[in-house]
């Protein structure tokens, strides 16, 4: 019986791999392997339209020497951050209003609401923020004919918004903003509903059952919003791109450029790894805060 | 209602989620080369210029190539992932998960340049509409999981019990019992993955060579003030196909739940 039983496993996990191995080896072949090639030319020599294959760490020196690719990470990860931080914050009753809020019939369709933006023409919902932005945009214009911008108005010329850090952080969190939702409502779906009421039994008022129970339940939500949203968006190309008007890169910018029109690829590679080595290492330490924060906490 | 202000609250999200896509065909109609208030007039001529234009038939042909083909390698693989996944246990499975799912984390940029260098420095193939579809394949995969793994889990395994007690084989039973209940499931995922394929920009930025695809054909024009209005039509229809696209997977993933007497929790991811 023993022997049959053992066989029996032997044989789910052999018919597991069998049927895991296609996507398996795909994912090898076309996700692993090309982000260890740009590990390996990180390393590598650029030569004049060739790439040396000789060894080095010139790539890693001149990234990190450069000033501009340091403003530039900075920027990237000062951007990355207030949209991770606008968007959670913004998530964040939406989730609650999903959750705690709907009938459970009605819960599918308002997150099919919530979702098909996002599926929609990722370029042209940027582009349109440049038309709601823009010198002659929407918000000029709608402020023109309130007469708060021209000759009598508060303002005297139209405002300057595009081409700014704030644009493109805006139009980021507009951007991810259902990826920040949808975490937070599994989170939040997950919950016990005895334990809110066990809560409110004992006395508590229901903002501290929201404080004592409900918040601390939600945040292995938020903190898959908040990496599902940062590390993307600090590789954001199309953003800085349309909305930056190409003067305030991001490090996306920078490797496109390196990889593309400038043809230096080992160097683009080593500027890749490099970035992200930063942002792995951001969070990771992000996790590991937020462990030892829910640990103190109880 | 429990909540008013948080519905309010929420009312008004979804205003700020939808504002851009609510302009975009006041100017797709609008009778004006610039794009700015004060709307000129009602027109239908931007999207009869767009029906004229050779090079974007010619992008839109090889986006329905590509998404066409890559969401059918997308979702075939997303089926063996989401059966192996939910339905046997074996080691490292959670690792080998993990790596197939990751591009929904990564930046798309890194799937774009590491699938560059590979394809021009390792490889040495010319860049086509090919390269795109390897590429895509990847990049929609842990959607069209998402999708197909819901599916797989609300499943009821007595019933492959009964089939296999019954004599069925292993195969059998996957064909006959498990493939019609999880077939909403495949063509939500399948629709999933077309979806993001047809939106996708920068891995087809890099990978496209010379061929114009969708996206890096409106990309190409955004910086042309006259092209602009044209844009603008050919995004309604975009939007209104996503929109269509989407629903009929939402119609199909309710169905699938409804057919496996599952509990619905919700949308897609």
């Amino acid at each position: 019986m023993a022997a049959k039983g053992e066989s029996w496993t032997r044989s789910e996990a052999a018919q597991g791999y069998a049927l895991i191995a296609p996507p398996a080896i795909y994912a090898v072949l076309l996700l692993a392997a090309p982000l260890a090639t740009i590990l390996a030319y990180s390393f590598f020599k650029d030569g004049y339209l060739t790439v040396i294959h000789e060894f080095t760490v010139q790539n890693y020196i001149a990234t990190w020497s450069d000033p501009i690719f340091r403003v530039i990470l900075v920027r990237s990860l000062f951007v990355a951050g207030l949209v991770t931080l606008a968007t959670v914050a913004l998530a964040f009753p939406i989730a609650y209003f999903l959750s705690f809020g709907l009938e459970p019939s009605k819960k599918a369709r308002w997150i099919l609401l919530i979702t098909i933006p996002f599926w929609t023409s990722y370029l042209i919902r940027v582009f349109l923020w440049k038309v709601i932005l823009g010198y002659n945009g929407v918000v000029n214009s709608a402020l023109e004919s309130l007469g708060i911008i021209g000759p009598n108005g508060l303002i005297a010329d139209p405002l300057q918004m595009l081409n700014s850090v704030g644009a493109i952080t805006l139009t980021l969190a507009h951007a991810y903003a259902p990826f920040a939702i949808l975490p937070i409502f599994v989170s939040l779906e997950k919950i016990d509903r005895s334990l809110l009421e066990a809560g409110q039994d004992l006395g508590e008022s229901r903002w501290r059952t929201f404080l004592r129970v409900t918040l601390p339940l939600a945040m292995p939500g938020v903190v898959a919003a908040t990496l599902i949203v940062f590390i993307p968006t600090v590789g954001d190309y199309v953003t800085p791109e349309l909305i930056g008007g190409g003067k305030i890169p991001m490090v996306a910018n920078l490797i496109q450029a390196q990889m593309l029109p400038l043809d230096n690829r080992p160097l683009g590679s080593a500027i890749a790894v490099s970035s992200l080595l930063v942002v792995g290492a951001l969070a990771l330490l992000f996790l590991w805060l937020n462990r030892r924060f829910l640990k103190a906490g109880k | 209602m429990k909540f008013p202000p948080l519905k309010i609250y929420a009312l008004a999200y979804l205003l700020f989620l939808y504002a851009p896509i609510l302009l975009l065909p006041l100017f797709a109609f609008n009778d004006g080369t610039i794009i700015a208030f004060p709307l000129k007039g009602f027109t239908t001529g931007w999207f009869a210029k767009m029906a004229e234009n050779d090079t974007l038939r010619h992008a839109l042909s090889n986006s329905l190539i590509i998404a066409l083909t890559s969401s059918a390698g997308a979702t075939i693989l997303a089926v063996f992932a989401a059966r192996a996944s939910t339905r046997y246990r074996f080691r490292a499975k959670g690792s080998i998960m993990g790596l197939i799912m990751l591009p929904m984390v990564l930046p798309d940029i890194l799937m774009g340049m590491s699938l560059l260098l590979v394809m021009l420095e390792v490889l040495r193939v010319n860049l086509s509409i090919g390269t795109v579809i390897l590429g895509h394949v990847i990049i929609s995969l842990p959607y069209a999981i998402a999708v197909l793994q819901t599916a797989f889990a609300t499943l009821d395994q007595s019933l492959e019990e009964a089939a296999v007690d019954l004599g069925e084989t292993r195969i059998g039973t996957f064909r006959l019992i498990v493939l019609p209940l999880v077939m909403p499931g495949i063509i939500s995922a399948f629709l999933i993955s077309f979806t993001i394929s047809l939106d996708e920009f920068i891995v087809a930025f890099f990978l496209a060579g010379n061929q114009p695809t969708l996206p890096t054909y409106i990309f190409s024009q955004l910086r042309f003030p006259s092209s602009i209005p044209v844009i603008m039509a050919l995004g309604t229809c975009l939007v209104a196909a996503s929109i269509v696209l989407l629903s009929v997977a939402e119609f199909f993933r309710r169905r699938g739940l409804k057919r496996t007497g599952a509990k619905d929790t919700g949308g897609f991811l």
